[in-house]
């Protein structure tokens, strides 16, 4: 079901079946052009394929933002190993909820997604892995299978092509660090969730130490469409160096909070006043994160021209990310906001590597001090220092994902800190606010 | 151990489902449905898993202690998970939690008396658009208030 009414702005490409009857059985699937950019693929070259993943300049989804098509040549077809796809469905980036949405109603545009990059690297099994919390998702999808194998969809010698796949769910047992690929990779493999260090990269040494395609729900489902369509109309849709839509979640304080299918380069302050409809009560925007906790925020000056895409915010020093916009207003306190992002960070460092266990802890036990007004003066500084000597420390993103929104915090939001010294209580307490 | 049919056939699939020789990656599916039917990570259970995917008990037990939504004591029948992340903060689920802490008398990660109903204050749940979130079990809540979550809470300790 959809938890949001559309907006008429949306590019609907991802999202073109949601709201019809039935979204998600085979049926609807295979009524709208479902399956059928399978069987063009089934019918090109693996090259072919992989040459219309790039022109089509679709970037990972997950948040980095890697081209899928390049990552997809990467992988060394003739290796006598299995390969392998793998789905990163972990989606717990604070402020993004989107592969829920695609998985729970177009469970069949995932699996299309998965055999087109089947048959581009000669991967013939894959996982979907989703977090455990998503259990009715991991329901949808196990459904979805079935259909899938029973129409002959999945399994051997699909629809007469010769080609065999074999496609599981997998399901997380709560791991924000399972999002990760490399730690995804451990815990697929019956582990903990600890970062491998790369190279080699899950191309060449992935799940199960075969080469692996692991990709974000997002960009598999992108691969139907492209596929169908032709990579250049995909690419059209969005900016010269990233094609097509991005769902974007719309969080926070927002007046139609909502997961949208937007254009990349999308303007944000119409992205903020068109499809979210402005900020809630009236209020004025404070702080805007573009794609989940770990981005850098940007103050409502910097948002002055900005377009949802990976250079226009690379150029404002964020990330794009996963989608997850979080909007803050002018009533939300700044330090408070940190310690609950440092909070989490610290909950989900998984260990590994000392900067980030230690790093997360120490900050968390500061900004705590802090907003109960018991700081002083150098921890403003200190906090700024304990953060940038994380960055690049660690074998993964997390430590970084903790260091990047903190420094940015303190960076533009000083006074807010210098507002909680000397026991003061918080500026910013109020009621619960259930507008 | 004996298990449903349903979980035993649950097994069996998972056991198929990679490749020879890599069982051991069935164990943490294996651990989270069983816990859904016996209520959590028991010694038995450990000892159970560790025989059936080829692995030691002390090995499981090395990888569960990772995972937050695997348990070694019983939760309540209904699990309430509050989530505070950013964008529930956003929406006061903080003060969502307190207020479900001072309604059940218990705090993060408590049973009540009957057994009936535990609390759980949760990272990001993936329901940041629909502020702010809980889950029982595996439902999700939208959009909740105090006055929500009363209703519910009464409703679930009735059942």
């Amino acid at each position: 079901m959809l938890y949001n009414e559309p907006s008429p702005l949306e590019t609907k490409v991802l999202t073109r079946r949601f709201g019809m009857p039935n979204s998600a059985s085979i049926d609807t699937y295979l009524a709208t052009e479902g399956y059928q950019a399978f069987r063009k693929a089934a019918g090109m070259k693996p090259e072919q394929i992989i040459e219309e993943m790039k022109i089509s300049n679709l970037r990972g989804r997950g948040g980095a933002g890697f081209p899928a098509g390049m990552k997809w040549s990467f992988v060394p077809r003739t290796s006598p190993k299995p390969k392998y796809i793998v789905v990163n469905g972990d989606e717990s980036e604070p402020g993004t909820c989107k592969d829920r949405v695609l998985m729970e109603n177009d469970p069949h545009q995932l699996i299309e997604g998965v055999l087109i990059a089947g048959l581009a690297v000669d991967a013939h099994a894959g996982y979907i892995y989703i977090r455990g919390e998503y259990r009715y998702l991991i329901e949808i999808m196990e459904k979805a299978i079935a259909e899938a194998y029973e129409k002959g969809w999945l399994g051997k010698n699909i629809q007469g092509t010769g080609f065999d796949f074999e496609l599981y769910t997998h399901t997380g047992a709560g791991a924000y660090e399972c999002g990760e690929e490399s730690a995804l990779l451990e815990s697929i493999e019956g582990k903990r969730g600890i970062p491998r260090i790369r190279p080699p990269f899950p191309a060449v040494v992935g799940a199960f130490q075969c080469p692996t395609v692991l990709n974000n729900v997002e960009t598999y489902c992108a691969a139907p469409a492209i596929l169908r369509d032709g990579g250049a109309a995909y690419a059209a849709l969005g900016v010269p160096k990233a094609g097509g839509t991005k769902m974007t979640c719309l969080t926070g304080h927002i007046n139609k909070p909502g997961v949208y299918e937007l254009k990349l380069g999308f303007p944000v302050k119409q992205m903020i006043e068109e499809v979210g409809g402005g900020i809630r009560l009236g209020r004025k925007l404070k702080a805007f994160v573009p794609g989940g906790s770990s981005c850098p925020v940007l103050t409502a000056a910097e948002v002055e021209g900005a377009t949802m895409d990976y250079d226009s915010m690379s150029s404002r020093k964020t990330m794009l990310g996963s989608g997850g916009v979080i909007i803050m207003d002018d009533h939300t306190c700044m330090v408070k906001a940190a310690l609950r992002i440092m909070r989490f960070y610290a909950h989900e460092s998984c260990g590994w590597c000392i900067p980030c266990r230690e790093g997360t802890t120490w900050l968390k036990k500061i900004l705590e001090r802090f907003h109960q007004g018991g700081g002083t003066r150098g921890d403003i500084n200190l906090i700024g220092d304990i953060a940038k000597n994380m960055l690049g420390r660690t074998f993964c993103p997390l430590g970084d994902a903790a260091a990047m929104p903190t420094i940015s915090i303190v960076e533009k939001f000083r006074s807010e800190f210098e507002d909680h010294l000397n026991g003061k209580p918080c500026p910013y307490e109020h009621e619960m606010v259930t507008a | 151990m004996t298990f449903s049919p349903e979980l035993e056939a649950r097994f069996d699939k998972l056991l198929k489902s990679y490749p020879a020789g890599r069982q051991r990656s069935a164990m943490i599916p294996m651990l989270l449905y069983a816990q859904d039917e016996i209520g959590c990570v028991s010694d038995e259970l450990i000892d159970e898993v560790a025989q059936r995917v080829g692995v030691t008990p002390m090995q499981v037990n090395e990888v569960m202690s990772y995972y937050s939504m695997l348990h070694r004591k019983p939760l309540g029948k209904y699990h309430v998970q509050v989530c505070t992340n950013i964008s529930c903060l956003l929406h006061d689920g903080d003060k969502l939690y307190e207020h479900a802490c001072k309604k059940l008398g218990i705090g993060h990660k408590g049973v009540t008396a009957d057994g009936q109903i535990s609390l759980e204050e949760v990272e990001c749940m993936g329901a940041c658009s629909w502020a702010p979130a809980i889950q029982v079990n595996y439902d999700f809540h939208h959009f909740v208030t105090p006055e929500k979550l009363d209703q519910l809470l009464d409703g679930l300790k009735e059942k």
